[in-house]
Parts: structure tokens; C-alpha cells; sequence
């Protein structure tokens, strides 16, 4: 034990007579970080990268990003003497020759869609909390850029293998570019180098998914956790959590062992899916060829809103001045798509100019609490869902029996119905949550226990809740909606004055709340 | 005093609890076992992935209830990695949850804001170093800087242009030409009329130019035709399209008018075709018109009728282009 102590100290000596690397180790090594489940999800996604980064590196080892034309001669015997491009007969090597090769692929795919699951729900566990306000802007855009630049990459990775299913997503992608107005027609031609499908397109889309994006995403995942570091993690609210501290538990050496040890789980888990549950099997899809399609196209699920979009759009194609606009390409493909991330991207600053609140905030709301935003999340998401559903309507057509066009249509309507009901009933049961915790702190717990009074009317015990569970109900800030004075001090109208009024609506909507119970009220009903 | 509301008031940090292995030593050592048991898993795992990779054969088939014939390298494979993997992480996990020190500790937050001074000596730095460069007096040295940094961006967008031909005509043309013959595809066989019985539908292509060996993608991507018989009586088109027909076989491109995919489904009763991509729907009764989903025109029809050989063959090229939209479409 002595010699390896001294062996440490040395080694630890030596770099830090060059580094200086104590003190912030030291420092950091204590860095106390908060516990709870939900703080796992962006970790998961974390884990999945690495994961991507491993398995992907493996693969690139066989696979041979060409659209070459060649003759099948490996060891699956229905595609043997099939005309296959170099890509596709190498992710079959990959497959069938490979020793390992099948469960690497399988992970790979794998990986790429719980990366982008939790991604995706982490993004709403920061969103539904609050996670978003200041400091941490920046860090929501970073998050917001990361899962448009994961779909991408998912998408490139799932056209490679020059499959059908795959080849018939890039003609898609392909018709989406060539539908954008006036350059759509060349950057077509520039990104296929030609015409569709051409020969140079697979070799492209490689560079990008194994370097350039895997780059961008190393670059942006560093800061995203540099500056999760240095403001440091958010909590949930309470007895004992305050704005001005962080109550958990020390890197080293517990969450060392936890988020280790859980890099294991992920990776285990995606093993374990990679090895008893099929993937994208490939070779059953044969070799791409425009002139042919699978029933049943599919994109994987973090594009199949986008599918669903651009299968419900009306059928708009109006010739301006002799040009064609292919809106029902444009508008699922490029516009509302846009909006849709524009306005997640921009959603912080929407909801600051609302509140007008400027300060920061590192205690979680809880989602009741704030009705609104909660209402407009889950607004959002039934947005998603019912295009969702519609992305696989034939899949739903057939298991269930239905007529697709009833499946569109229901799609059609739904997309504009559903969102805002959706609203409504969640602001709702935001403030009847808000009100049971106002009962819970007021008249206690209900114990199950029946009494019969006096008069043979029975009633319930109420037990008080504890003093924990008081200040966790009653903990949140409730502010009155922002004061905006339509005219100055000398009763001139304000410039601006529609946006000072959307602003105000805003505001009062936002802050519409169920007053939270006091220490004075619950005193005042104990005395009767 | 008293008719100030009363909030209610954070009681501060629960009581830690301690738990069954901080207070029996018994507890802990069993805590302890177990992590080395999940540890110990994890090393049979690697073995068993060690043992499969160098001697379970590649094409060993086994029936397996609820799997069925599953190939067992692939299994054993799949399940030691899992399971080398998946041990570890609970291992540590365990050994963090039941012996690692479980006290919560509280650290403290600062304002993430420089203080005031800093702000100030920062923007001084920042004007001085500018105004030390010079850059607001020497307007001549930062309208040449600016115009030689906006040049030099040009290049790299510049070198990218060999990236891709211009489009020219091509998204126009394809090979079918007035006297082509339909050949099927797969076979490049040319078509009789009595070939295709009513109802029926097939696959073709242009017959290969002389000099070409097959079909390459680009020209699959643009040629591709199918051929639908139906009785004459059952069209309802007006004179010209249904004199593009013949003996009720009708040509439209395969290349769906929305996306580009394959409209490769037809509905013999209805007499529809229907693409799988987005659900496109086309009526072959009215030259493809397009009664359901998100496509916009009608998949183009190709004349067609015979030649001396009585082959089928195309009575002239597409009169428009074919597959999706594009700005100049229509120009």
C-alpha cells in the first residue's frame, strides 16, 4: 500500500508541476451536483453519443460508402447476383460476414434512436420545469441546435445503406430540396451532383455523418456541459433547497460511481436490444431502385412527424408568374417546421418578455405551477403526436381496419382542433392540481378514516401534512402579471401600443394561478 | 404585525436517515457481496463473448420458445457483451447506493455576474486596445480590411461550385422518344398488347439505346412506366388523351407527381393507384387524376400505341416533366 501511495504521489506530483492541475481538481472533485431521475435523461443522451461514436467507428471499418455498381456475391443467398451499389453490398458484408458485425449495426441504430429519445424528453423535462430561465439561455438554444442536428444526423445515417426504405427516404429528401423556390432546382443538382439519384450522394453523406456533424456535436455537447458545470445543475424545490445553494451529493466518489456505472447500464441496454430485438434487417429490403417502393415506408420515428406533415398537406402547387411553388412540399417540408423550432429555439426570451422577469432562477418550477407554459408544452406535443400518427397511417390502416383517407382526414381536422383543446383541458388541470394542494395544506391528508359524529353524520379524519411536504406545496413564487401602463406619465400614448396589449394579454394569461395557502390561513382554520 | 400574511416557512434539511448497511455491519458486508457478484456476472459475460466469437460457428440455428430459430453466434454474442456491459454499471451503481457515503451535502451558488469594477476595467481594456490599433481613426486601413474579408469569403463558396452541373434541361428529358419500345422491366422484353390480359399491370422501361448495356438509376429514376389494361369502355377521358391509349392500355410514369417515390400500388377493383410514400392517390379511369392525398397533378401519361412488329411503343416523348415539382417547372 506505502510503494503504490508513493507511486500515485508521484505521477499526481509530476503532472501538476506542469499543469497545475490541483487546485481545480481539488475544487472540482467536490462539486456537489443535485439527485434526481429526471436529471439522468440528458446523460443518457450523453452516454448514447459515446455509444454512436464507438459503434459507428467500428463500422466505418468495413463499410464502403460508394454508389459503385457491383454483383452480390456474399454468403445471404436471395440477393446473390443482385446488382447492388458498393454501400449496400458492404452493409451486407457487415451483416452476414462480419463476426459481431450484425450486433454493432444493430446497436448503432439502436443508439440513434434512444439518443434521440432522450433528447427529446429530456428537452421536455427542461422545458416543463422551467430549466430554461436564466442563466440558462444559452444552454436551451444549445440543446434546441443539438436535437435539429441529431434528426439530421440520424437521417443521414439511416440513408447509407442505400437500401430501398433508405433510397426511397433520399428521394424524399431530394424532392424537399428541389421544391425550396427559386435555387431549390440547383442546390439539388449540387448536393446529388446531378440528377437523382446520381453516384456521388452516399459518398457525401458519409463525410458528413462520420465527421463534420460527429465534429459539430463534440464542439456543442462540450459547452452544453461546461456551462452545466459552471452555473451549475438546477433543483427541484424543497425543505432546505434554496436559490442560493445546491443540496446533493459529491463527485467524487459518488457520482463517479453513479453516472459511470449508469454509462454501463446505457450501454448494456442498448446491447441487450441490439442482440434479441431485430433492426432495420437490410438485406430483406433489397437494393435501391427508383422505379420501385416497400409498402409500409417508414421513416424512423424522429422523422415521422415530418412524414406525417407532408402526407396530410393539401394539395397546393400555384404557378406565380410562371413559376411553380410547391407548397404541399413547402409548408410540412421547410415552413412549419421552421416555425416550430424557431419559436422552441426563441421560447426563454418569449416567456421573459411576458413576465418581465430578469432574475435568475436555479430552483425547478413544478409543472402545475405554471400553468401556461405547461398548457402550451403539451399543447405542442399533440401537435407532434397527431402528425406522428399520421406518419404512419397505412402501419395504423391496416393493423386496425380503417380506410386511410379517414386516418387523413381525422389527421386534417385533428391538427388544428386537437393542439388547442389540448391547451385548454392542460391549463385546467394545472390550476384544479393547484387547488388540491391548496386543500392538501389547508385541511390536511385524507386518512380513509371514517367517524360517525354525534348527529350520525359521518366524517372523514383529516391528518395535517408534515411541515416538509407545507413548504413544498407552498414554496413557489406566485407574481402578479406584469403592470404595462398603456400611456406615459403625461397621458401620451404609448408607441407600440397593439404589441404593449398582445403583451399584457400574455402576461394576465400567464399568471393566472390559485392563490397559494398562507401560515395565516391555515392558523386562522385550526382556530374554528 | 398581525395583519401581515404569514408565509408558510422551509423547516430546512430533513434528518438524515441512515441506512441498513451504515448501521449492521452484516447489512454492509452483504452489500458487498452482492456488488462482487454483479462484478463477478459482468467477467462471465466477456467470457461468454470471448467463447462465442472464437468457436460457436457463424450459421448455428437453434429453436428457442417465444424466439423461435434464432442463429446462436449472433445470441451469445449479443448477450455476453450485454451482459459484460449492463454488470458493471449495476455493480457500481449498487456499490454507490449501499456503502458509498450517502450524507447530502450543500454547496453554494455566487451571482454568475462579474462585479461592477471588472465590468468597467473589461471595457476600458476593450477601448483601449481598439483605440490603440487605431481602428476608429484610420478609416481607410478598416474599409480595406473589410472589403478584403468580405472578398476572401467568396472563394470557399466559390470552389464549391463544381459541386454539380447546372440542371439545364435535364429535369425535361427522358429517353422515351416517339417509336420507343416498352420493354419489361425486369427481362427488357418487348410488349404486345395481347400480352397484357385486362386488369393487369406492368412494369417497363424504355427499350436500351444502342450501346447501352442496362438501365442506370438516373435513367430508371426518370423512365420508369407502368402499363394498366383496363376495358376501353371503362376510360373517361376526352379525345386526345384517350387517343394516347391503346386497346385500353394506358402508360402514366411510375414517378409520383408529389415526391418522386414509386407509385407502386394498384387497386384493381377501383381502378386507383395509390403511391406508398404519402398516400397520393391517382385515378387511371381519368388520366391519373389525382383524387386523394398531398400531389397536385397527375402522374403524366405517355402516348402510346404499336409498331409495324405489332410491339407496343411510344407514340412521342412525355409532354412534361416527370416526378416532383420544381421551380421552373412550369416555365
Amino acid at each position: 500500500m506505502r510503494a503504490r501511495e508513493r507511486i500515485a504521489g508521484n505521477v499526481a506530483s509530476y503532472v501538476d508541476d506542469r499543469t497545475g492541475a490541483a487546485a481545480w481538481m481539488k475544487k472540482n472533485l467536490q462539486k456537489v451536483f443535485p439527485d434526481h431521475w429526471s436529471f439522468m435523461l440528458g446523460e443518457i443522451a450523453l452516454y448514447s453519443f459515446v455509444i454512436l461514436l464507438l459503434s459507428g467507428t467500428f463500422l466505418t471499418f468495413w463499410f464502403d460508402p460508394s454508389m459503385r455498381e457491383v454483383v452480390y456475391e456474399g454468403s445471404y443467398v436471395p440477393l446473390q447476383g443482385v446488382e447492388m451499389s458498393a454501400a449496400y453490398a458492404s452493409a451486407l458484408e457487415i451483416s452476414f460476414e462480419v463476426r459481431g458485425g450484425l450486433l454493432m449495426r444493430q446497436i448503432h441504430h439502436w443508439s440513434a434512436l434512444i439518443f434521440m429519445a432522450s433528447i427529446v424528453v429530456h428537452l421536455l423535462r427542461v422545458f416543463f420545469t422551467g430549466a430554461f430561465r436564466k442563466p440558462r439561455e444559452f444552454n436551451w438554444i444549445l440543446g434546441v441546435g443539438l436535437l435539429t442536428l441529431a434528426i439530421v444526423e440520424g437521417f443521414l445515417g439511416y440513408s447509407l445503406p442505400d437500401d430501398l426504405l433508405s433510397g426511397t427516404g433520399v428521394r424524399i429528401a431530394h424532392a424537399i430540396i428541389q421544391a425550396i423556390p427559386v435555387i431549390g432546382t440547383f442546390l439539388a443538382f449540387f448536393a446529388f451532383g446531378g440528377e437523382f439519384p446520381g453516384y456521388i450522394f452516399i459518398p457525401r453523406v458519409y463525410i458528413v455523418h462520420v465527421l463534420i456533424l460527429p465534429a459539430i456535436f463534440l464542439a456543442l455537447i462540450t459547452v452544453h456541459l461546461m456551462l452545466v458545470w459552471y452555473q451549475k445543475h438546477t433543483q427541484y424545490p424543497g425543505p432546505g433547497r434554496t436559490e442560493k445553494n445546491v443540496v446533493g451529493y459529491s463527485l467524487m466518489p459518488i457520482y463517479m460511481a453513479k453516472a459511470g456505472g449508469f454509462f454501463f447500464i446505457v450501454f448494456g441496454v442498448t446491447a441487450l436490444l441490439g442482440a434479441f430485438a431485430s433492426i432495420n434487417p437490410l438485406w430483406l429490403y433489397g437494393p435501391y431502385t427508383p422505379g420501385q417502393v416497400t409498402a409500409g415506408s417508414q421513416p424512423d420515428w424522429y422523422m415521422g412527424w415530418l412524414d406525417g406533415l407532408v402526407r396530410m398537406a393539401p394539395p397546393l402547387e400555384p404557378v406565380i408568374f410562371g413559376y411553380t411553388l410547391s407548397l404541399n412540399i413547402l409548408i410540412p417540408g421547410i415552413i412549419v417546421p421552421g416555425i416550430i423550432f424557431t419559436g422552441m429555439a426563441l421560447y426563454p426570451f418569449i416567456e421573459q418578455w411576458i413576465t418581465g422577469d430578469k432574475r435568475e432562477h436555479h430552483i425547478l418550477d413544478r409543472p402545475r405551477n405554471a400553468p401556461n407554459r405547461t398548457a402550451l408544452g403539451v399543447m405542442s406535443l399533440t401537435f407532434m403526436l397527431v402528425s406522428l400518427i399520421n406518419g404512419g397511417n397505412d402501419l395504423i390502416a391496416t393493423a386496425f381496419d380503417l380506410s386511410i383517407n379517414q386516418i387523413m382526414w381525422f389527421s386534417r381536422i385533428g391538427i388544428f382542433v386537437l393542439p388547442p383543446l389540448a391547451f385548454i383541458i392542460t391549463k385546467r388541470l394545472c390550476l384544479s392540481l393547484q387547488r388540491a394542494d391548496r386543500e392538501l395544506v389547508l385541511h390536511g391528508r385524507e386518512t380513509g378514516r371514517l367517524v360517525m359524529m354525534e348527529s350520525g353524520e359521518f366524517v372523514e379524519v383529516h391528518e395535517p401534512i408534515s411541515a416538509e411536504k407545507a413548504w413544498l406545496l407552498t414554496q413557489h413564487e406566485q407574481n402578479a402579471p406584469l403592470e404595462l401602463a398603456d400611456s406615459d406619465t403625461r397621458g401620451v400614448r404609448r408607441p407600440g401600443l397593439l404589441k404593449s396589449k398582445l403583451r399584457k394579454r400574455f402576461a394576465v394569461a400567464h399568471a393566472e394561478q390559485v392563490a397559494k395557502p398562507t401560515l395565516t390561513e391555515v392558523r386562522e382554520l385550526e382556530e374554528h | 404585525m398581525s395583519s401581515e400574511i404569514e408565509l408558510i416557512k422551509d423547516p430546512g434539511l430533513p434528518e438524515h436517515k441512515l441506512r441498513q448497511s451504515d448501521v449492521d455491519p452484516k447489512a454492509a458486508d452483504r452489500a458487498e457481496r452482492q456488488v462482487a457478484i454483479l462484478f463477478a456476472l459482468s467477467a462471465l459475460g466477456t467470457l461468454l463473448f470471448i467463447y462465442a466469437y472464437l468457436f460457436i460457428p457463424t450459421d448455428l440455428f437453434v429453436f428457442i420458445p417465444l424466439m423461435g430459430e434464432q442463429n446462436i453466434h449472433q445470441l451469445s454474442l449479443g448477450l455476453g457483451f450485454a451482459a459484460a456491459l449492463l454488470f458493471i454499471g449495476l455493480g457500481a451503481v449498487h456499490w454507490a447506493k449501499t456503502l458509498m457515503p450517502d450524507h447530502e451535502v450543500i454547496a453554494y451558488r455566487h451571482e454568475l455576474r462579474s462585479p461592477d469594477a471588472d465590468r468597467e476595467e473589461f471595457v476600458k481594456t476593450a477601448k483601449d486596445g481598439a483605440a490603440a490599433a487605431g481602428l476608429g481613426r484610420r478609416s481607410l486601413i478598416k474599409r480595406t480590411l473589410g472589403l478584403s474579408l468580405g472578398l476572401v469569403g467568396l472563394s470557399p463558396i466559390l470552389l464549391l461550385g463544381d459541386l454539380g452541373p447546372l440542371p439545364g434541361n435535364a429535369l425535361r428529358t427522358t429517353s422515351w422518344k416517339a417509336g420507343t419500345r416498352l420493354v419489361t422491366d425486369p427481362g427488357d422484353r418487348p410488349i404486345r398488347p395481347e400480352d397484357l390480359e385486362i386488369g393487369a399491370v406492368a412494369q417497363t422501361l424504355p427499350e436500351l439505346a444502342p450501346g447501352k448495356d442496362h438501365h442506370t438509376l438516373n435513367d430508371i429514376a426518370k423512365d420508369a412506366v407502368l402499363l394498366i389494361r383496363l376495358r376501353p369502355e371503362e376510360f373517361n377521358l376526352d379525345a386526345e388523351r384517350l387517343s394516347w391509349t391503346y386497346q385500353g392500355i394506358i402508360a402514366f410514369s411510375k414517378i409520383c407527381s408529389h415526391m418522386g417515390c414509386a407509385v407502386a400500388l394498384y387497386e384493381q377493383t377501383t381502378k386507383h393507384l395509390l403511391c406508398p410514400c404519402h398516400q397520393s392517390t391517382f385515378d387511371v379511369t381519368r388520366a391519373a387524376k389525382v383524387i386523394f392525398g398531398p400531389s397536385a397533378r397527375p402522374l403524366p401519361q405517355l402516348a402510346i400505341t404499336v409498331d409495324a412488329e405489332g410491339f407496343l411503343i411510344a407514340q412521342a416523348p412525355f409532354n412534361e416533366p416527370v416526378g416532383p415539382s420544381f421551380w421552373e417547372r412550369s416555365a
